[in-house]
């Protein structure tokens, strides 16, 4: 598995708030196709690595460098939900062409090929049916669907997902599970996951970054 | 009645009060969803007071037009509350509220201080509850009223995507490539523009309720963002117009009687929004 291009370096890289530093000389090398893990008590900076990976924060010290081929192709990120999305009028449809956002570019409508493009993640995710509804009446598990689907519009090749299980009942979380590792599996899409759930790494993972009182790799 | 009003459209600046009625309507729906789903529903309230205070500074000032000093310092403090605010040491409901106080006080200060008028408490109250200042507009303010509006309704028609976009996920946003902090300033810029035009219309403590009230009656009953946002922009309008016709047939005040309006519309919405997922 380990022979595909690296997508993802992080050379010496310090994690943390203006005054905590959380981890310092992180170095990180993620392969297309493998399937990371990250583990680790709160508050040791697993989210906080997701987010400086992602660019939504500044590295205290070191660089994250994506691949070009990434770069180009976009990375598909599944957040958790947020208070606002709880109560927020929208279609399905309309939040997974969202994820399309990036190909906008200078044009204020969404091309034809975007829309096309929603309609497929969506029969992939298997919530094409479901296209009209509102966003905020749909169940936990059909709602992770739905921005899975998102993301798989915004990449072709990474998905990075914030505890995609979190709020999910054992039934619904198994198939999300399966979702997550046909993704892995059939498409070769590079899964990097953030997850409280002790057993997800020797089930799934290629590898596993274990925050602690330092940060450990293991491979499976 | 309907003599009366063909009667009343005769005069010009009953008709301009329509047009410019209609469109403020129009343009303050527009962001409504947005601002609610962002805790911002006070925003409309906070910034018209900051528009009071400049005009005050304004008018001691003696400047020919205000809109000079009004707008540039409620644009800016619109992008310092929406803009920074999730950096920001206070921020929400609590920046809010503190901007809005401060504004009022030194804006009533002030005048207080400096005024020239004779009818000090007549003109706070009118800036406060809107007045027949709509019914005293030039054809040059109509003019400027259209053009402003037309531009806010182009702004949005083609931001579209990206306003749902930002106010949906802005963290997605941000790492889908879209520069999330542009399109924040960019909401800001068009709340802060519709507030100093809605001024005149409502005045600045019935705005919030030309902001939010049809907002909030579409998402009742309305499922899809579009679908919402088309919504309130009609509900807008009808009320609105409703609301002058009303007061300029039977003398009540303007403002109120428009938001007595979405009032009665938003007590529909509720209804007919229990009934469909009844029906479910």
């Amino acid at each position: 598995m380990s022979d595909g291009n690296v997508i993802l370096t992080c050379k010496d890289l310090s994690l943390g708030y203006e005054n905590i530093t959380l981890v310092t000389g992180l170095d990180l090398e993620i392969r297309k196709g493998e399937y990371w893990c990250i583990t680790g008590e709160n508050g040791t900076g697993k989210s906080t690595l997701m987010k400086t990976v992602l660019g939504l924060r500044p590295a205290l010290h070191g660089e994250v460098i994506w691949s070009d081929e990434a770069g180009k192709s976009g990375i598909g990120y599944l957040p958790q939900q947020t208070d606002v999305q709880r109560d927020f009028p929208a279609s399905v449809s309309e939040v997974v062409l969202s994820g399309c956002q990036g190909s906008l570019g200078f044009r204020p409508f969404y091309s034809k090929e975007a829309k096309e493009r929603a309609s497929l993640n969506m029969k992939r995710m298997d919530i094409y049916d479901l296209r009209r509804r509102c966003y905020r009446e749909l169940s936990g598990g059909q709602q992770q669907r739905v921005l899975l689907a998102r993301a798989l519009c915004a990449t072709g090749d990474v998905l990075i997902m914030d505890e995609p299980v979190a709020a999910l009942d054992p039934k619904v979380t198994e198939e999300m599970y399966e979702l997550i590792r046909k993704l892995n599996k059939e498409d070769k899409i590079t899964i990097i996951m953030v997850t409280h759930d002790p057993d997800a790494p020797s089930r799934f993972a290629t590898h596993e970054l274990r925050f602690g009182s330092e940060v450990t790799k293991h491979v499976y | 009645m309907f003599t009366k009003l063909a009667e009343y459209l005769q005069f010009p600046f009953v008709r301009y009060a329509l047009i410019v009625g209609v469109l403020i309507a129009l343009c303050s729906s527009l962001l409504g969803v947005t601002l609610v789903l962002k805790r911002f529903s006070f925003i409309g309230d906070g910034l018209s007071h900051v528009a009071f205070g400049a005009m005050a500074i304004a008018s001691v000032m003696n400047l020919s037009n205000d809109m000079l000093l009004v707008m540039p310092v409620t644009i800016i403090c619109a992008v310092i509350l929406l803009a920074a605010g999730r950096r920001a040491k206070v921020r929400g409901d609590a920046a809010i509220a503190m901007l809005s106080v401060s504004a009022l006080a030194l804006g009533y200060l002030i005048m207080n201080i400096f005024s020239t008028s004779a009818n000090l408490t007549g003109d706070v109250c009118s800036t406060l509850f809107g007045s027949t200042l709509i019914l005293t507009l030039s054809q040059s303010e109509v003019i400027l009223c259209i053009v402003v509006s037309l531009i806010v309704v182009a702004l949005f028609v083609m931001f579209y995507n990206r306003i749902f976009a930002v106010t949906f996920d802005e963290d997605f946003a941000r790492t889908a490539g879209t520069n999330a902090g542009v399109y924040n300033v960019i909401i800001a810029i068009i709340i802060a523009t519709i507030i100093v035009l809605a001024m005149n219309l409502v005045g600045s403590l019935l705005i919030s309720a030309l902001v939010i009230f049809p907002a909030l009656s579409a998402m009742r009953v309305f499922k899809s963002f579009l679908k919402v946002t088309v919504c309130s922009a009609i509900v807008s309008v009808v009320c609105t117009l409703t609301g002058m016709i009303i007061s300029i047939l039977c003398g009540t005040p303007v403002g109120s009687t428009i938001v007595a309006a979405d009032i009665v519309v938003y007590a529909g919405f509720v209804a007919a929004g229990r009934l469909a997922s009844k029906r479910e």
